[in-house]
């Protein structure tokens, strides 16, 4: 349990000491994840599409609702999407009460641009009656447990989710929607998903656990889509810069995890449906 | 997602319920305690299809600090909704459901503390609500105390809690959502098993005098049963570590799951 965010140059030279022989504190490679589980549809009464996913130590469960309401005046014909997370005060000593701070903000919008950037859905295709009425897809996080790289396990949760979605299809008539009691999944075309590379003095390590995220420089997240191209970056976590090499080889770290990540959301979902 | 149907009758001509249960028969319960690793004690809770994470920290430090009680520790319950756990969208934001349940939880949740042992300090209970099909205060109650005992903190008793109501003229034990929705009333308690003394107490729809009072006495009969479960539930958490034991522990849990109230009573002949 860490109950504070004070760490002592002890320990922070401690850690730093450790990767310079090659080590983490949890033994693994400096470009391997912890395991990663997911279990899907956690939430199957009430929404329409859910996953926990654990990291580790660290744990998130994503809900999707699908609903229905009116389109963004100025895309008259696309659906709404929306990605929200709260870092609540259950998962960590670390979170408190309170509105959304800084952080909770940061991993929502991370997460939401992973999916807006990829155009993990085709909005067009969430469109009902053009002007009136469309799908709006909320994806909403909580942190169960955090011990470190609540981002990646975020998008991972939420990518899962979507992809597990079923939703009751409408239609227009008679100036109202209309449920045709036929059962869709959500139009994705193609998935995002975030992969953390901390910045730990000259070392990168992917998928920080808490007591790295405490003595990084700064962390870089960067969001894959399935053509392997970087959708969405955000650097965060500390003020440290990162040299364009250091940034090139977390890219790297980065592509390596993503195949086999992508694979685990589709081979798990497709094993529940 | 399932889509939401009123049922045509919530009690049929066998006098049974829509589900198939009996009157004073409780849903399918599964409590599990330390599900969380970061939290000092944690517990989740499944009835029915009400699902609900609770987590404890403390006693620690107070923040903010005003709220400082100088002769004990201030007791701070936070009963929130996932937006996903409910047919609608529930916005993000706590609404004043949510605020007035958390403090009729952390009543329900006092009398069990020896909250004047840690002045100045601060016992927090986080309750998360995943999914919500009815009875979500007082499955959240059955989960609190587990998670309270689970941080080691001392205490009187576990607080079991059950919602009794009334469909068709006929009193029903743990309501689900429709039987809440559609019901003719509900009233969710909470008891000190030692004395069975209600520590919550809430009412809404019509009801009797004498309707209430047997309410109440089904209420706490019922409540002895989850008291069981509870107790179970915790001691399964700390004798799994001895690896034959597992098996055996886990097998008889399976049989918990039968949750009528008739067992009730060979369980208290123990």
């Amino acid at each position: 349990m860490t109950g504070s965010k004070i760490i002592s140059h002890i320990d922070r030279d401690f850690v730093k000491d450790l990767l310079s022989k090659g080590e983490r504190l949890d033994g693994r490679a400096f470009d391997k994840y912890r395991e990663i589980t997911i279990e899907p549809h956690v939430v199957p009464a009430k929404a329409e599409g859910s996953a926990i996913v654990r990291i580790g130590g660290s744990s998130v469960v994503a809900g999707v609702k699908v609903l229905t309401g009116a389109p963004y005046p100025d895309t008259p014909d696309q659906g709404v999407t929306m990605v929200t997370a709260e870092l609540a005060p259950m998962a960590s000593p670390l979170f408190e009460l309170g509105p959304p701070k800084e952080p909770a903000i940061e991993l929502a919008r991370i997460v939401d641009r992973g999916v807006r950037e990829s155009e993990t859905l085709d909005t067009k295709a969430l469109c009902i009656e053009p002007g009136k009425m469309v799908y709006m897809v909320f994806a909403d996080v909580y942190t169960l447990e955090h011990d470190g790289n609540l981002i990646d396990a975020s998008s991972i949760a939420v990518n899962a989710a979507l992809l597990g979605t079923k939703y009751q299809e409408m239609k227009w008539e008679d100036d109202k929607a209309v449920a045709t009691g036929k059962e869709l999944s959500l139009p994705l075309q193609n998935m995002a998903i975030e992969h953390t590379v901390s910045r730990i003095g000259d070392h990168l390590v992917i998928d920080p656990i808490l007591r790295e995220e405490f003595v990084q420089d700064c962390r870089l997240t960067m969001a894959v889509d399935k053509d392997e191209h970087f959708t969405a970056m955000q650097k965060g976590g500390g003020a440290g810069p990162m040299s364009l090499e250091m940034i090139d080889q977390a890219m790297g770290m980065a592509l390596e995890s993503a195949k086999e990540i992508r694979k685990l959301i589709t081979d798990t979902m497709k094993s529940t449906e | 997602m399932s889509p939401e149907v009123k049922p045509d009758s919530l009690l049929n001509a066998e006098g049974l319920r829509f589900d198939g249960r009996r009157v004073d028969e409780l849903r399918p319960i599964q409590m599990e305690v330390g599900v969380l690793k970061t939290a000092d004690g944690s517990a989740s809770i499944r009835q029915g299809k009400t699902y609900i994470l609770a987590a404890v920290y403390g006693p620690r430090e107070l923040h903010p600090r005003h709220l400082t009680l100088n002769d004990r520790a201030y007791l701070r319950v936070v009963y929130r909704m996932a937006t996903f756990s409910v047919p609608d969208r529930k916005r993000p934001a706590p609404s004043r459901r949510e605020r007035e349940i958390s403090m009729v939880i952390a009543n329900a949740l006092q009398p069990v503390l020896f909250l004047e042992q840690y002045p100045k300090a601060v016992i927090d209970v986080f309750i998360q609500v995943i999914q919500a099909d009815g009875g979500t205060r007082c499955a959240a109650i059955n989960a609190a105390s587990l998670a309270l005992a689970d941080a080691g903190i001392p205490m009187r008793s576990l607080v079991p809690s059950v919602a009794v109501g009334k469909a068709e003229g006929t009193l029903i034990v743990d309501l689900g959502d429709e039987e809440d929705k559609y019901g003719q009333g509900d009233v969710p308690l909470a008891i000190l098993p030692g004395t069975n003394e209600l520590t919550l107490l809430q009412q809404d729809g019509s009801f009797t005098r004498e309707e209430l009072m047997e309410a109440m006495q089904m209420g706490v009969n019922a409540c002895k049963y989850l008291h069981e479960l509870q107790k179970d539930a915790l001691k399964r958490s700390y004798s799994k570590k001895t690896p034959e034991g597992v098996d055996e522990e886990l097998d008889d849990y399976e049989d918990d799951l039968e949750t009528d109230l008739g067992e009730a009573d060979i369980m208290e002949d123990e």
